[in-house]
């Protein structure tokens, strides 16, 4: 009666990702009004620098009721609805996006193609690169949204590159080869790899080395690379950032075949911290793929009064030098103090210097090296300490243990409520001396009939189930 | 080179059609009072900029609706924040109280059957994405907006099958016309999984009466198939009769309702095609689940949620603005048809929209849609109108054309008024032996040019309603 797609569960909201954010919201916490609630650490949102840009707003007001120099512009803004999006709205983003790059590339505007987030951008572009049935290879571990924007109505295929700890999940040619290989006793005509540089889950950013072998590698094979750089405004650290094109620059290869083949994919919702404005974008230095993304972004155009206004703010130079250095200053500080308070409760981090989150190493909590201990240990965390973590297996990730912690999307108050919790869990546990699978009194019946429900749905798989 | 995918290099995007050429036309040079007199006159755009001053006024007495203000600063970061793809509730609860106005609250809608989407054009994409598989087909009667071709097939690969419509009978949607449709598609093995109608229709400018509605609620639930109504114009209905929703066709008759579905936006109703405000509405929970989740592709922004929701909760302004906006669809469609009736054009008898369909049969070298481009393209580099032929609508009989009026100011349209009088004059000339011609006058007076010019094949060659003031203050 409904499409297939309509009918399937390839939209991906079967993941522990997506069914830890249900629990959460059943039972959100509240400093004060639900003390006991779950926290939400399974969200890579930033909410840390929202007063900067509100003072900015409040110094602005030319901005304020859509005004240009004394007239209103809401009438233009309103008719505004050509794909190539405001002239002015792009120039400010390519400058701001050569900054974040410390001005090593240059953008052309005329290359920027607007999207609704990053969500449609990636499927736009995968649109764009691959027929239905092709796939692209995809480093593990990768963002539990990649199986919804790069398969669902595309019809295109994941293959994972499998990446390992004992490596700090780095990218090796080996495992490129061997996911390609992959690819093609499966019959599957590999288009590209996707990487995320800064990674998520990871919070680190990719090696010269890692770009290097990348681009070897699609050269060798002919494939394109597309990079998601949305959290290239958030690397706090050393080693600095560098971008997809910068390393091909390095190799002078602008003239040749794969710099058309190189697209990058960007968005303000993590830098900026601004998801609800929906604002996404493609760059490609490919005329073809910025000419066909570009119509199909009419089914997701950035609305006018958004591109205005950060036009506005993005044409603020200072405010945008500003912003940058205090943002990175108050990600650093607080990604120490979850470090810290976790290594407290004897937990280790992977070693990061960006992104919204920590890549966690729970795997000497596990009962044993599977996947069910994982999922066992991920339900106490989240019905039994309170905190909403996602874990390793929701990304793919190819170890059991691993849990990507988020940090930007809370107070310091909430986050240290947090780290206490996971010191009683852990303490707890020691004295106890095992894990154990164990519902406690706290646990609403309704976290435990949809836990319940996920873990049978999850052992009795019916990808073609009817529709519902 | 390695390919790009086949949806990239193909033309499935359906730009290539004489619709966006005329637009293209337009930009490379665009009227302008005084910049550009001598420019194109867009009149290919269907755009309702008529209520603008109202909406404005509104918008600076509200400045708690703008965000970035003084007032409505505060809630900035947490509508920042919001990516939910439910939607701010006060925005569905808002934009379902004001699809149930535009229907003169004759039926309720439900908050929680609203989806966001990219505009209409994501929602009708979504639609098609939840409803069929690729190599399925949608029936769509004709004459039919072109995006539709892109909207609906391309990164879908679902079909289109035309429902032939007719001028004979002034492009009724028929059981016949349906039946013959729905046996095409069979007999090319297309499974067809959904009629799609526009009511409002674009390009007709007319509303489906009551019994085709019934009709086709018939159809669709004797074939088991999905009724998607694309009602982006229901607003626009400016005179009788009354716009009738499938919203309440489905309350008065029987009807499968999971097989019922409407597009809706606020860029036409409301004039705001840049906040891509774009809405699914289905009676099936299945299919407000799937589309739901396909929001993430498109999503509201949070910015325009907040003063969409601001406005349109303000009860005494909604009442006024929709009274007022057909106040004023009115007053230029009657003034636009009146003009042309009397330089011998006619259109589409046709209350709703922003447009008309006006019938240029007549000048036709032939009938042939060969002819038709070439009068499209005399119509856009001689008389600098770019107007939309009817072929790009998939109208099946050459010689139609979409003309909007809605989306240009007074001065604007005396100046497109005026070329198309001296066009006609000319084509008359032309027509008519050399010592008649020395009579003809280029002024617009109404009762001397009614009579010389008036067409055999004019649909609607009186003004509706005779007593008009404007007819008054001319005579």
């Amino acid at each position: 009666m409904l499409s297939s797609k309509a009918s399937c569960n390839s939209h991906g909201q079967d993941s522990s990702y997506f069914l830890g954010w249900q629990l959460y919201e059943n039972n959100p916490f509240h400093e004060v009004e639900n003390p006991t609630g779950i926290i939400q650490m399974g969200l890579a949102e930033n909410q840390l620098s929202f007063d900067l840009v509100e003072s900015w707003l409040r110094k602005n007001p030319d901005v304020m009721e859509l005004k240009k120099g004394g007239e209103s512009v809401f009438r233009e803004l309103a008719f505004f609805q050509d794909y190539h999006g405001l002239p002015t709205f792009k120039n400010e983003l390519v400058e701001y996006m050569a900054k974040i790059r410390g001005n090593k590339v240059k953008f052309d505007p005329n290359n920027l193609v607007l999207a609704a987030g990053a969500t449609s951008a990636n499927e736009t572009l995968i649109f764009c690169l691959a027929d239905p049935g092709e796939a692209i290879l995809l480093p593990t571990p990768y963002y539990p949204g990649f199986d919804r924007d790069l398969k669902w109505r595309t019809g295109v295929e994941i293959v994972p590159v499998h990446c390992w700890s004992s490596n700090g999940f780095r990218i090796t040619m080996f495992a490129l080869e061997e996911a390609y290989e992959r690819a093609q006793k499966l019959n599957l005509k590999v288009k590209g790899v996707l990487i995320t540089n800064p990674s998520n889950p990871l919070g680190t950013t990719m090696t010269k080395e890692e770009l290097d072998h990348l681009i070897t590698f699609a050269v060798a094979k002919n494939i394109h690379v597309i990079s998601d750089e949305v959290f290239s405004g958030t690397v706090f650290d050393s080693p600095g950032f560098i971008s997809i094109l910068e390393a091909a620059m390095d190799r002078n290869l602008e003239n040749t075949d794969v710099w058309s083949r190189i697209h990058i994919v960007y968005s303000l919702s993590k830098d900026l911290g601004l998801p609800g404005f929906r604002v996404g974008m493609i760059y490609s230095n490919n005329k073809t793929v910025v000419g066909a993304s570009t119509k199909m972004s009419s089914f997701g155009l950035v609305s006018s009064q958004t591109q205005y206004l950060l036009t506005n703010v993005l044409a603020s130079k200072r405010f945008t030098s500003k912003y940058m250095k205090e943002n990175q200053k108050r990600l650093k500080k607080r990604k120490e103090m979850l470090v810290s308070g976790l290594k407290k409760s004897g937990i280790e981090c992977l070693k990061s210097n960006a992104g919204l989150f920590c890549w966690v190493d729970m795997r000497h909590l596990l009962s044993s090296n599977t996947l069910e201990a994982e999922t066992k240990l991920w339900n106490q965390m989240v019905c039994d300490v309170g905190l909403n973590i996602s874990p390793g297996s929701s990304f793919h990730c190819s170890e059991p243990g691993w849990f990507r912690v988020c940090f930007a999307n809370m107070s310091r108050g909430t986050l240290q409520v947090a780290m206490r919790r996971i010191k009683d869990f852990v303490e707890r546990s020691n004295f106890m001396g095992r894990i154990k699978m164990n519902y406690q009194q706290n646990m609403s019946s309704l976290s435990r009939k949809l836990l319940s429900n996920w873990v049978r749905k999850l052992s009795s798989p019916d990808p073609n189930e009817h529709e519902r | 080179m390695v390919a790009i995918s086949k949806i990239a290099t193909g033309n499935g995007h359906g730009e290539d059609s004489p619709y966006f050429d005329g637009w293209k036309a337009y930009e490379t040079n665009p009227f302008h009072p005084i910049d550009r007199p001598d420019g194109v006159i867009q009149m290919g755009l269907a755009e309702n900029q008529l209520c603008f001053n109202f909406i404005k006024k509104w918008v600076m007495e509200h400045p708690e609706a703008s965000l970035c203000s003084a007032e409505g600063v505060n809630k900035f970061e947490e509508t920042a924040l919001f990516q939910d793809y439910h939607g701010m509730p006060e925005f569905r609860e808002a934009v379902a109280k004001f699809m149930g106005k535009v229907r003169g609250d004759r039926v309720k809608f439900d908050p929680d059957r609203i989806v966001m989407s990219g505009g209409a054009t994501g929602a009708h994409e979504m639609v098609a994405f939840c409803l069929a598989d690729p190599g399925e087909a949608f029936l769509v009667p004709t004459p039919y907006y072109p995006g539709f071709d892109r909207d609906l097939r391309w990164r879908t690969g679902v079909e289109l099958v035309p429902v032939v419509c007719e001028s004979s009978n002034n492009f009724k949607i028929t059981r016949a016309a349906l039946e013959a449709a729905y046996e095409k598609a069979k007999e090319a093995n297309l499974r067809v999984k959904g009629l799609l109608i526009t009511n409002p229709s674009n390009p007709l400018g007319t509303i489906l009466d009551r019994d085709t509605l019934k009709g086709i609620v018939k159809f669709i639930n004797e074939k088991n198939i999905h009724l998607i109504g694309d009602e982006i114009y229901a607003a626009t209905v400016f005179m009788e009769p009354e716009f009738v929703s499938i919203s309440e066709i489905i309350e008065e008759v029987e009807c499968n309702r999971g097989l019922i579905h409407i597009v809706y936006s606020l860029s036409k109703d409301m004039g705001f095609p840049g906040f891509r405000v774009g809405i699914v509405y289905s009676y099936n929970d299945a299919v407000v689940s799937c589309a739901r989740k396909m929001s993430s592709f498109g999503l509201v922004s949070s910015q325009t949620q907040h003063l969409i929701a601001t406005m349109l909760s303000d009860d005494d302004f909604v009442d006024s603005f929709i009274v007022e906006s057909k106040e004023q669809l009115f007053k230029r469609h009657k003034y636009f048809t009146l003009s042309l009736s009397q330089v011998g054009i006619g259109s589409l008898k046709s209350n709703a929209g922003l447009f008309i369909w006006m019938d240029l049969r007549k000048l036709l070298k032939e009938k042939t849609f060969d002819a038709e481009m070439d009068l499209w393209r005399v119509i856009i580099n001689e008389v600098k109108l770019n107007v939309s032929p009817g072929s790009s609508f998939h109208c099946d009989e050459p010689g139609w054309f979409r003309v909007c009026f809605a989306n240009m100011d007074d001065n604007t349209m005396e100046v497109a008024l005026l070329r198309i009088t001296t066009f006609m004059h000319k084509h008359n000339e032309a027509m008519v032996p050399r010592k008649l011609c020395r009579r003809a006058s280029l002024k617009l007076s109404l009762s001397r040019r009614r009579d010389d010019f008036m067409s055999q094949n004019m649909m609607s060659p009186h003004s509706p309603i005779p007593q008009s003031p404007l007819v008054r203050a001319r005579t």
